[in-house]
């Protein structure tokens, strides 16, 4: 067993854990955390992505003692109380789910796919990009225009920050 | 996953003398490790944790000369600015490494560590005559990777670096396994001093090696053309639901002629 130590979206958390305890596990079982899912628990489908120091990141496949000292944002910590993220927002606005499974790993893939792309996304960028995130509803169509939109809306929401 | 006591290393020596006990493994990016682990493949009793160890990280750039710490994750590798204009074509395999997700946490030193017949480290090493730089020795690419994820490395020796000199023209072109990006065929070419070197990964049954009839072919003309109408031999390659070692013989040419290419910008 060790102590982890971690701040999970803005709170500091700390836990006793086996050591064998996935990230994922942690984040679901021991906070209650349960927007990140586990889909296909061979690291390919991205349903667990979360950001671990800022980068996008497959929590089935850390262990939470590789984890502890590191700052964690799931899917839940992404909102701005009840305003969603301009990401949350463009995925209802595009439907860009239809069961939602595979949703949050998908936004935090998205969100950090928009930070690594200061100059912009095209729709080929966007999908080589996905390659780490599988949807079986959607045919990723919807998926794609949704981070096209929201990447220009942060965009907006970035130069408008540095204007102000 | 079985049970598994898990020590954080603080430095080389750290690492080196708490694997002493039990059935230990190094963990790196664990992109490989703990996947293993999951499924039972793999049941260390311990595991050491490399990636707080600062002095395995970073890219370094002397002239031509380039090493790159071992703790290096793909992402780093794929985005160094200066690595980007002096050798794209390791860029660009660094970029092409499994996913975002998998770039983020994976390493150059664990690749190599593990030397997946699949991975695309070794063709790169192995192609531009790179030196594998451990805590105890420094060994060439092709005395170190010795067979199917099996290498050089002894009980206790960690691989801190890897070093090699950019040649004059370099590429890199894989066939991805659609499902897991693994290479079903990847192919590493290097034109430098000492004549054209062709590495290829994911095809040989005995992990990464060079190719032979492709260098002679390149050696006169390094040119795609040079490369039509050859046929490699497909005994001593894999064959496997993905494809067979026919197949694989096929793309080893196809993927050389788009090496080459790319090369040739």
């Amino acid at each position: 067993m060790s102590e982890v130590s971690l701040a999970v979206n803005g709170r500091t958390v700390t836990g006793t854990v086996e050591d064998r305890t996935l990230l994922v596990h942690f984040l679901r079982e021991n906070l209650g955390l349960t927007g990140t899912h586990v889909g296909c628990d061979t690291s390919q489908c991205g349903a667990c992505v979360v950001h671990v120091d800022g980068k996008a990141v497959k929590s089935c496949t850390m262990l939470a003692v590789q984890a502890s000292g590191s700052t964690i944002t799931t899917i839940e910590g992404l909102a701005d109380g009840a305003d969603l993220h301009p990401m949350q927002a463009a995925f209802r606005e595009h439907h860009g789910l239809q069961c939602g499974f595979c949703t949050p790993g998908m936004i935090m893939t998205a969100t950090d796919m928009v930070r690594r792309h200061p100059e912009g996304l095209d729709e080929a960028t966007v999908r080589a990009e996905l390659e780490g995130n599988i949807c079986r509803c959607t045919g990723y169509h919807n998926i794609v225009k949704a981070i096209l939109a929201a990447s220009q809306t942060m965009q907006r929401a970035d130069g408008a920050a540095q204007a102000a | 996953m079985y049970s598994v006591n898990y020590h954080r290393a603080n430095s080389v020596a750290d690492a080196v003398k708490t694997a002493e006990t039990g059935d230990a493994k190094f963990l790196s990016g664990g992109m490989t490790l703990i996947p293993a682990m999951k499924t039972r493949l793999a049941a260390p009793s311990d595991l050491i944790d490399l990636a707080h160890i600062d002095e395995l990280k970073g890219i370094t750039i002397s002239g031509r000369t380039v090493t790159i710490g071992a703790g290096t994750i793909h992402y780093d590798v794929a985005t160094h600015a200066e690595l980007k204009t002096l050798c794209p074509a390791l860029s660009h395999l660094a970029s092409h490494i499994g996913d975002p997700a998998v770039r983020h946490r994976g390493t150059i030193g664990g690749s190599v560590a593990n030397n997946d017949p699949a991975a695309d480290y070794p063709s790169a090493l192995l192609a531009m005559g790179a030196t594998i730089i451990t805590n105890q020795r420094e060994m060439a690419a092709e005395d170190f990777f010795t067979g199917l994820f099996e290498t050089a490395l002894e009980d206790g020796e960690i691989v801190t670096a890897v070093r090699f000199d950019v040649p004059e023209k370099a590429g890199y072109a894989k066939f991805p396994n659609p499902a897991s990006r693994y290479a079903m065929t990847g192919v590493f070419v290097a034109k430098g001093e000492d004549g054209v070197r062709v590495a290829v990964t994911g095809a040989g049954d005995n992990g990464v090696f060079r190719s032979e009839p492709l260098e002679a072919a390149l050696a006169t003309s390094f040119d795609a053309k040079a490369l039509e109408g050859l046929s490699v031999p497909s005994d001593s390659l894999m064959g496997d639901l993905h494809a067979s070692p026919e197949y694989r013989a096929n793309l080893i040419v196809v993927m050389a002629k788009r090496a080459v290419l790319a090369a040739n910008g």
